[in-house]
């Protein structure tokens, strides 16, 4: 099936919240903190300007607690006297005209008395800038299997490396925004976002409303990537607080430059990997320490240190495991959501330390990893027993053989050899993510799903899941047309919104079409007996009955529900940190081949092949838009991305100097799927969105030190890999290598 | 001269196929006037510096960012947004995934379109090249490259097939 809502987005037809009709309105603006942590002395403003046109919000305006609700609750609305990161929101406004407020909110000047800040998560506090407990550890996770010490002390071989990841900012491409209005005493909140009911719960205490009078409807969303999972809670809140004040509708829409400036990006990373291998190569021990940068408010660091760490340790068999994962406060712009959601910090490092390993017992990558990939049966960090029937090893195979790896090796010996300035490499890196919350986290969402049948006998999907690119809209229309034998023509899929759809849980963590769309299945069933037809009615039958159904039961709701049901054999314990923390395991292995210009130390993808087991594959075409963008924004990361901060916030915030790739920046991005379908998706589905992001960084680096890594001082442990960072490993090889031969000579 | 002592203009200008005046003020934005005062919000801004292409559109036949330009420059001039382009031929870019989100999508679009109706320019680009000043953060690029593809095919097949057809409907 083709993309459903495609033709609209093509033709420029799909109302995104910057485009919809709004009549009688106010545009708003933020006011931000410019120091990354005092209390707030003075807010000034200035001259040059008629105040009494504005309407002008601060925290004493809230007719709740003051607090954006997530998981902890911790982070104001709006600053309450005090700030603890740059750009933190101090006030609001309103205005008639667009240029107008925006003016007005960049002429506001906020005084701050500063406070000691701390700004990097990697150094100790000192006792002034402890914020958050006693050592501004906002969280600590730990996985323990088998004994790690005893197995590190009697190991051959101990490789020990430190691994960094930078700042990565979503770059969705519908900068966020927001619409508040009252109508008819209901609160109504349009815009762009991953989860409607985030919003609603965020915003209910914040406004003293409940889920009757406070509604949230989501409009056409411009990605997301997990940027628009919790941040839209902040815009939404203070949209409807100044709505609110001014008694008409307001319009908050942020441009490029607060965008990227104030809301959320990837965390910055640090892992450290301590390893005991034998000289086969098997991994005997693996000690890992996993740290964050959590920034500001604790937002949803918690849980993406948690999905990190249980990855940390790579798709490998290890008896004995230890990892130790730290949340860090810092006075930086919070950190959130991001597609991966700490798996690809962690897949960077532990796949970049393979290949130290394997260059330390001067073993093939790919032997490595052949060594140490799970078997059926095996165990992960947690001790999840693996049992999926996937062939591991088979899914590298395919990607080795499509890449033509070997070859490709030894034809860039030559060409290494034989160019000025041009080195070529190839890297490798195995993979795997989870999809779905963590361990019983899916149970306490206990998402519904409900799918009505109309009195025209069409049905409507109505769930919370949101349409943002990934293509839910097309998938949920699929899987109905399956399930019921309708046309798609007969399929609607309703627009979230809260007094409309059933909390579906957030559209987050691949779980979209493998377990909302489970639910998409089993509501149709649900349908289908409420409607007194037999469970293997299809087609004309189904439409017939909905129809006949609404004639006996005139103005009643014909609606069939599916409800989470977790899957049989799931155990997991949440205060050991053991157990299956996944239903499954999506798999996947990547090739990188780039080329080094050793003139302007630029590297350059020359292919890349992406082969991945995500159960069955509902949707070719998506899946594969799934896969090609989650490498490019991967690829990107590894090479350009870089966030320059100063005092904690992103400085770069432009698409001028924050470069993420063109067309012209990648190769065909080839992809391939293995399927083995899992009996508890829909369809036999695994998530897959999240997946490809983790793979690039390590193939690409991986890659690059195939190129170039002799010629280093030291083998790259960070991205961005940068120009510039690259140069200062290649001349400071260069240098050695001097200062060596002038020593010998 | 009125107009420009209180910074406000009327002009003249084709817009998709249609004369139309309209009073502008003087530092106004192209892409401000098409999405905020005549309509047409189909035109999107992604960055307001020329770097993401959401915002492009054609003037006098060849594509440009919007939002640097001021509507000022277009003048007597012909200006084509993404509400002009022809919905029925736009199937070539479904077929390929050229879509996700879709708010880079009418950007790439205007651009896909230019590059189709010159296939002179790939005498000496490749799609690639052409389509490197659209960003999109869906793709990967791929459903873009092969759907700007098909889509020069599509017309090289629509061309060949007029070319086929008899002069006159009567013979």
């Amino acid at each position: 099936m083709k993309r459903r809502e495609g033709l609209s987005k093509l033709s420029g037809r799909e109302p995104y919240v910057d485009d919809l009709p709004l009549d009688d309105f106010l545009w708003g603006a933020t006011v931000r903190s410019p120091a990354p942590r005092g209390r707030i002395r003075d807010i000034r403003l200035p001259d040059g300007f008629d105040w009494s046109e504005f309407v002008i919000v601060d925290h004493r305006d809230i007719p709740g607690v003051n607090c954006v609700f997530l998981m902890e609750e911790d982070q104001p609305a709006l600053a309450p006297g005090y700030v603890r990161h740059v750009h933190e929101p101090v006030l609001l406004l309103a205005h008639p005209s667009r240029a107008e407020v925006r003016r007005a909110a960049s002429a506001i000047a906020v005084e701050v008395d500063s406070e000691p800040a701390i700004l990097d998560f990697r150094l100790s506090p000192e006792p002034e800038q402890i914020q958050y407990a006693d050592d501004n550890v906002i969280k600590r996770l730990e996985i323990s299997k088998g004994d790690v010490e005893r197995a590190l002390a009697d190991a051959p071989i101990i490789v020990e490396g430190v691994y960094e990841t930078g700042e990565q900012e979503h770059v969705y491409l519908e900068n966020q925004g927001m619409i508040a209005s009252m109508e008819d005493d209901v609160l109504v909140i349009r815009g762009s976002m991953q989860c409607p009911y985030y919003v609603v719960k965020a915003l209910g205490p914040l406004l003293g409303r409940g889920e009757d009078d406070l509604r949230v409807i989501q409009t056409a969303t411009g990605g997301g990537f997990g940027g628009k999972e919790e941040y839209p809670s902040t815009i939404a809140a203070h949209a409807a607080l100044l709505a609110l004040k001014a008694g008409h509708p307001v319009k908050l829409v942020y441009d490029r430059n607060e965008d990227m400036a104030a809301t959320t990006k990837r965390h910055p990373s640090r892992v450290r990997h301590r390893t005991g291998v034998a000289e086969d190569g098997r991994l005997l021990a693996q000690e890992i320490e996993f740290t964050l940068d959590a920034g500001a408010y604790v937002t949803l660091s918690p849980v993406v240190l948690s999905r990190g760490i249980i990855h940390a340790a790579g798709p490998y068999a290890c008896d004995h495991v230890h990892i130790l994962g730290r949340a860090m406060f810092t006075n930086r712009v919070p950190f959130g959501a991001f597609r991966g959601f700490g798996n690809p910090q962690g897949c960077f490092a532990i796949e970049r330390h393979m290949d130290v390993i394997a260059h330390r017992l001067g073993m093939d990558p790919v032997q490595l990893r052949r060594v140490n990939l799970l078997r059926d049966g095996q165990t992960t960090a947690t001790g999840q027993v693996v049992r999926d029937g996937t062939d591991r090893v088979a899914v590298m195979s395919r990607a080795l053989g499509l890449s033509r790896y070997r070859e490709k090796r030894e034809a860039h010996a030559e060409y290494n050899g034989g160019h000025p300035y041009l080195r070529r490499g190839i890297g490798l890196a195995t993979f795997y993510h989870g999809a779905g919350f963590t361990g019983a986290g899916e149970v306490y969402l206990d998402s519904r799903v409900h799918v009505a049948g109309l009195p025209d006998g069409r049905i409507e999907v109505r769930t919370a899941s949101t349409e943002m690119g990934q293509g839910m809209i097309t998938i949920f229309t699929q899987l109905a047309v399956d399930r019921l034998g309708l046309a798609a023509r007969d399929v609607i899929v309703a627009a979230p919104d809260t007094h409309r759809v059933p909390d579906s849980g957030p559209t987050v963590a691949s779980r979209t079409a493998m377990i909302v769309g489970r639910l998409v299945e089993r509501a149709c069933d649900d349908l289908r007996l409420r409607a007194g037809l037999l469970a293997t009615a299809r087609g004309d039958v189904v439409k017939t009955a909905i129809i006949a159904w609404h004639r006996e039961h005139a103005g009643e709701e014909l609606i069939g529900e599916g409800r989470y049901e977790q899957p049989p054999g799931i155990a997991w314990d949440e205060e050991s940190y053991r157990g299956d923390a996944y239903g499954t395991f999506a798999w996947a292995a990547h090739i990188a081949e780039v080329e080094v210009d050793l003139r302007t130390y630029g590297v350059r993808v020359l292919d890349y092949v992406a082969v991945q087991e995500v159960g069955a594959v509902l949707n070719e075409t998506l899946a594969r838009g799934q896969i090609q963008g989650g490498v490019a924004q991967g690829v990107g990361w590894a090479l350009f991305e870089e966030v320059v901060s100063r005092d904690g916030a992103m400085e770069n915030t432009q698409l001028t100097n924050y470069i993420i790739p063109t067309s012209g920046d990648l190769p065909p991005i080839r992809v391939d799927f293995l399927e083995n379908p899992y009996p508890y998706g829909a369809r036999g589905a695994k998530g897959i969105g999240e997946l490809p992001l983790n793979g690039p960084p390590p193939a690409v680096v991986n890659a690059v030190v195939d190129a170039v890594g002799d010629a280093c001082a030291e083998e790259p442990t960070a991205i961005p890999l940068t120009p510039e960072r690259l140069m200062r490993l290649l001349d400071a090889g260069a240098a050695a290598r001097e200062s060596t031969s002038a020593g010998a000579s | 001269m009125s107009g420009l002592v209180e910074g406000r203009l009327e002009i003249h200008f084709t817009l998709n196929g249609e004369e139309i005046a309209v009073e502008i003020d003087l530092a106004e934005r192209l892409l401000d006037l098409l999405r905020y005062r005549l309509g047409l919000p189909g035109t999107k801004e992604g960055c307001a510096e020329g770097e993401c292409g959401a915002c492009t559109v054609l003037l006098d036949g060849t594509p440009v960012d919007s939002c640097l330009v001021p509507a000022l420059q277009v003048r007597g001039r012909q200006v084509d947004t993404i509400e002009t382009v022809d919905p029925s031929r736009l199937g070539p870019f479904l077929e390929t995934g050229a879509t996700q989100c879709g708010a880079c999508t009418p950007g790439v679009v205007m651009t896909g379109v230019w590059v189709r109706d010159h296939p002179e320019l790939l005498e000496r680009h490749t799609i690639r090249e052409l389509m490197a000043g659209n960003l999109c953060r869906c793709t990967g690029y791929d459903g873009i490259v092969e759907g700007v593809e098909a889509a020069v095919k599509d017309a090289e097949a629509r061309r060949e097939s007029e070319a086929r057809r008899p002069p006159s409907g009567r013979e």
